[in-house]
Parts: C-alpha cells; structure tokens; sequence
C-alpha cells in the first residue's frame, strides 16, 4: 500500500492509513528518532495494545524500549513520573478511559504540579495516551469521554485528534513537547481513513484547526465529533446553509483566537462533546465567546452533548451521543432566535 | 451399593449431580452467550468463564445464602450461582428491561440485593477493597456472614489487593480473598507479572491463612472454601486461597489470544477440562452414568435455549429510563437532558 516518491523536498511516504496506525507510525519514528522514548502499560508490548496502536513495535524496539506492565495504573502514571526526572521521554497507555481514573492521584497531584512545585526546576516531558469515547458499542468505563477532569487539572496539557493526519503530528508534536500531555484518542476513530504523507512536520499544540469554512453558524467539535460535524456541515451546505467546522485539537490550553475569529464572522456558535453537557468543555467556551463576543452574537451559544447520567448502555448510546441531526437543530436553534 | 446411595467428600449423589449439572449450565450457558454476541445480541464486552467452572461451583457449594460475593467481570456464572435466574442473567446480557439490572449493568455489573451478589467490577482490584468495607459492615452488625472477594491473578498486581488485605488482617475481618488464578492478566503471563511464584508469601506478608487448590477440581474448591468460610465467619479473619486454572477462551470475545499457544490451550483443553474431570471421577466412584450425563446436557440445553428465547422476545429499556436512577431523588438531580434528535427529510 505504501508507495515512496519524489519530491521537491526529497523522499515522501505517501500511504492511506488508519487513525491507529498513524498513530502507530507516530510511535514508531518517535522511538526510531530519539533513545529517550520509552513505550509502555498494559498490554501494550507482546499483545500490541488492545487497539493494535502499539503492534509490531516491540518485535522492532524490543522489550527494553516498548513493554508491558503489570496491571497498576497509579503505578504506571507514576512511573512515566519517574522516567521523566531522569531525562527519558516515556509515552505511557491507560487501556481505556476509565481505567485512567486509578492513575489520577499521580496525574493530578504529582505529575501536573511537580514543574510548580520545584519552581521550573523540574518538568515532566511525558505522555499518558488514553483511548476515549463512546460509539463503539462498549459501556460504562470503556466509553467515557474524561477530558473535563485533565482539562480542570492545571499544568497539564490535554490534545486530541480527530483524523489519521493530526493523530501522528499531533502525538508527535506531544512526545516532543516539555510538559505533560494527555493524548486522548479517539477510539470510534480508529478505523478512520486518510492518506498521510511522512515525513510530516509536527502539529503546533496549541493551535485549533478550521476543519471547514462556513459563514452562517460556527460547530465548534473536537477529536469524535469533529467527523460528526463534518456531516451535518454537508447536510446543511444542502440545506442551503454554511457550517463552519472548528476542530479544536488542543483542550487546554484552548485556542480561543481561531474560536473568536469564527464566530465573529459567523456570529453564531455550537459546541459539541460526547462529553455530558453539564460542567463540560463546552460551558467553557459558551462562557468565554458569551463574554467576548457579546455584542456580536446574533444568538446564545449552543451546547451539544450527553445528558448527565452514567454511560448509557450500548444498545442505547446512539439516542445519547451527539448526531448530525442534533447538530443541525441546534443550528436552527441559533438561526431562529 | 446402589448408584444412588454412593457419596464423595461427604456429599450425596443429589448433591454431586447437581454441582455437574451446575458447571454443565455455566459452560453452555457461556458458550450460548458467546454465539448471541457473535450474531450481535449482546453489546459491549463479553468475558466468559469456560474452563474456571469448578471455581464457582466448588466455592459456592461451601457458601450460605447469607454469604455475600463480589468479584471481577467474569461473572455471569457466580450471578448464576448465586441465584439470580438465568433468564435474568441472559437479558441483562442482551440489555434488557428484564435484566436483572433493568439492562443497565450489562455483562460486568451483576447485582442482586435479594441474592447479596454486590457483584461485577470493570475496574480490575476495585472489589478487594469494596469487600473489606463489605467484611467491616458484617463485623460492626454482629452477623454471621462473610464476604467472598473473587479476583484474578490481574488484580494482585493493584494497589488494592495490598491495601484490602492489610486492612482486613489488622481489623480481622470475615473476608474470605480467592483468586482465580487463570494465569493470564489479560494478554500479561503471570510469570511475568509476579515477582513471586505464588501468593503464599503475599499471604504471609499479611499474615492470613493461605491454601493453594487446584482450581479445576470442584471438589478441592469446595473443601478449601468450607475451612475458609469456617475460619472468616468465626471472627478468625481473612483467609485467602489461590485456585490454579485457566480459561479456555480469549479474556473476551475480542481477545485472538496471540500471546499463548494453540497447543498450551489444547493441553489444558484435552487434560484439565473441569467437567470431564468430574464426570470420569463420579463415574470411577460409581455415582455417575453416561445417561445421568445425557440427562444433565439436554436439560440445561433446553434451559439455555430458553434464556435467549426469553432474552429476545424482551423489550429493550425506554431510554427515558435512563434518566431515572440516576440518583435516588430523581429528576433534580439530572443537571441536563437530550431530547432525541429527529431525523431529517
């Protein structure tokens, strides 16, 4: 599938991959390009991570630089903790998002603070990956979306991709950065398709991405949803509407200058997360566009997303999560004010 | 001597009969679970208990009613144990209103009030320490129970497993601790994992009782709960006993099982399946006949093929349910609702 040809800047892998083996890829020229990175967490070495993000790559490395670890997450957090004191740059799994939540005492309170703490004597150059979302078909633990809980966490930085391209510069851009990033991965978008060409420069982390440029409304998505948004856009373009479609990519810090740039054009705005809608990271962008832009909103800031209960079951997690349609009547909702 | 005059390990033909019947039950009522996932029945995640059938039948055999039980995600069989009805259990599977959770645990949240099953933990570890505040309970109310905490080899490697055993060692409490140890946490070898061989030193380190069984005989299980729950349910405290076994399935219905061989599998397969196991040594003691086996197989098929006939035929749950239990007070508390998009022409 691969294919190498020239260019005018020399040798260029074009291929069409998933977001998991843009990921891997990412992984890959990660460990290839600097001794420092160490992979590891459950399953991640022999097995290959339940997502196959890590396959093939500690049959190539070997299992002094991509292994596996006993299940501990706190343990595994702290760790990557360790490993970056001494100047390794570990890129560390929790298996599915909730499994994240035993690791969050070493998140939280050490990993996020300890650059504070030492008064810039110390950094934490790592990454903890952490497949996330529902839409798979799973469950409670194993769907949720936990980005509000780091985005609340000062001293972390929280990213996440929404297509193949941006899986690899973005988690390229995170293994590379000095601080502690969570990487949220996307997991319905894992199967996603794109050709990529490597090698690719990496992605800037604070930096928002118009997705499509639309002049009526602005949907402003991230990581699962910006897909979603992408078809409601379509379907409103039908419509006779333009959607323009913001794929924030970088949580926190959050880009509110690409977000404020579109809305005072568009003047309209909906957020949306699979994330509940309550306390989630649209409240914080309804807040800040209301508080910035208020004299140039034609209507309030929508928000779309769960309701506040657990996870819904997976026969049910269709009605919950955010859909074109959903999207499109919160446009509406927007243009009738 | 007549057939059904002959005993084991203290126990009655009737008894002996209905442990086979019950590991008959556990495993065909996985493998039918295990067809209805395939044919996309059953969402979310699927671990299966083929091959630890012993374990529960053995244990639970020792138990009281009373007895309450908490445990990993591979459950289905100890809900069934416990005495939810397979119906229930099936639905719940299936996700639905008739589960015994109202479709709302699913496959790794078994619970029954009724039955004391606190149940199923997704978060490997979380039941030990779940359990010891379970044991406290039973402690400070005088009752004369214990909490069974069922966990894999997995869940020794959390922080939990050391925090929940010193806390019930210190406080004495009526925790019997058993892991199944079916030597995979997951795609991770226990080999690997452990620093030690076996949980005795671990056991010693908190200074509980330990016992090592062989997990794939229900008997031996059955005899090391009973001196377990003796010793935890006499104010004696914690016991933990180790069970070696191995499950013959993928950790779910995801897992190809690349980390293992075909032939190890095959080995434990052909060697140690605890229901053959059982059934050549009722039959040596001359307990058991082929047609009592025959008996056995065509009526938990019928029984299986009625829990998934029961299954779905059952609606699945209105998701305006969804939005009750939540917290006890109900509505005031759902800080936000969707209302179900429509489809556009």
């Amino acid at each position: 599938m691969a294919k190498t040809m020239e260019t005018t800047t020399g040798a260029t892998n074009v291929s069409t991959v998933t977001m998991g083996k843009a990921l891997n890829l990412a992984l890959h020229d990660a460990l290839q390009n600097d001794s420092r990175v160490l992979i590891f967490g459950e399953d991640v070495g022999k097995l290959g991570g339940v997502f196959r993000v890590t396959d093939g790559l500690q049959d190539e490395f070997g299992a002094e630089r991509v292994f596996d670890t006993p299940l501990a997450e706190a343990t595994i957090a702290a760790t990557a903790l360790g490993l970056a004191m001494k100047g390794f740059r570990p890129v560390a799994e929790m298996q599915f998002d909730a499994f994240s939540y035993p690791s969050f005492q070493q998140v939280t309170s050490n990993i996020a603070k300890y650059h504070t703490r030492t008064g810039g004597a110390c950094n934490m150059q790592l990454v903890i990956r952490i497949p996330y979302g529902g839409n798979i078909g799973a469950i409670e633990q194993h769907s949720e979306s936990p980005e509000t809980y780091y985005i609340h966490t000062a001293g972390l930085k929280v990213v996440t991709p929404s297509t193949p391209a941006d899986a690899y510069a973005l988690l390229t851009a995170a293994i590379a950065d000095p601080d502690p990033v969570i990487f949220l991965e996307p997991k319905s978008r894992y199967w996603m398709r794109q050709e990529i060409a490597l090698p690719m420069p990496p992605a800037a982390l604070d930096k928002a991405r118009i997705a499509r440029e639309g002049s009526d409304a602005t949907v402003i998505a991230y990581g699962p949803t910006v897909q979603t948004a992408l078809a409601a856009a379509e379907q409103a373009a039908a419509e006779g509407t333009s959607l323009e479609v913001i794929d924030l990519r970088s949580l926190s810090p959050l880009d509110m200058e690409t977000i404020s740039a579109s809305v005072r054009k568009t003047r309209r705005a909906v957020v949306v997360h699979e994330a509940p809608v309550f306390m989630g990271l649209g409240a914080e962008i309804a807040a800040r566009v209301m508080h910035d832009l208020f004299d140039v909103l034609a209507a309030p800031v929508e928000r779309i997303g769960n309701a506040t209960i657990p996870y819904p079951p997976a026969r049910v997690e269709k009605l919950f999560l955010p859909d074109a349609d959903r999207i499109l009547e919160a446009v509406d909702r927007t243009r009738e004010y | 001597m007549a057939v059904r005059e002959a005993t084991l390990a203290g126990l009655s033909r009737e008894q002996l009969l209905n442990m086979h019947y019950q590991m008959v039950l556990l495993r065909r009522f996985e493998e039918k679970a295990a067809e209805e996932y395939t044919l996309g029945k059953i969402g979310g995640f699927l671990h299966l208990y083929i091959g630890q059938e012993a374990n529960g039948v053995g244990m639970f055999s020792a138990l009281h009613p009373d007895d309450y039980v908490l445990s990993a995600y591979r459950e289905h069989g100890y809900a069934i144990l416990k005495g939810i009805d397979p119906h229930a259990v099936m639905a719940e599977l299936f996700g639905k209103a008739t589960g015994s959770s109202k479709g709302k645990g699913g496959s790794m949240h078994m619970y029954s009030n009724e039955h004391h099953l606190i149940g199923g933990q997704a978060i490997v570890g979380a039941q030990l320490v779940m359990g010891a505040g379970v044991g406290l309970a039973i402690q400070y109310q005088g009752e004369h129970r214990i909490a069974l905490v069922l966990f894999g080899d997995g869940a020794v490697d959390e922080g939990a497993f050391h925090e929940a055993l010193n806390l019930a060692s210190i406080w004495k409490l009526p925790v019997v601790f058993v892991c199944e140890n079916n030597q995979y946490s997951m795609g991770m070898a226990v080999t690997k994992a452990w620093a030690v061989s076996s949980l005795e030193p671990r056991a010693a380190a908190y200074n509980i009782p330990y016992r090592k069984v062989d997990g794939m005989d229900a008997l031996a299980m059955r005899e090391a709960m009973r001196e377990a729950r003796e010793h935890a349910v006499n104010g004696n405290g914690p016991f933990l006993i180790e069970s070696l076994t191995y499950r013959f399935r993928g950790h779910s219905m995801a897992d190809p099982a690349y980390y293992r061989t075909r032939e190890e599998e095959q080995m434990w397969k052909a060697t140690r399946d605890p229901i053959a196991l059982f059934e050549e040594k009722l039959k040596a003691a001359g307990i058991m006949r082929d047609e009592d086996i025959q008996a056995t197989n065509e009526k938990v098929d019928a029984l299986v093929e009625d829990c998934v006939r029961f299954a779905d035929d059952s609606p699945f749950p209105d998701p305006d349910s969804l939005y009750t239990e939540v917290t006890l007070d109900g509505a005031g508390a759902i800080a936000w609702r969707n209302k179900p998009s429509t489809p556009r022409e």
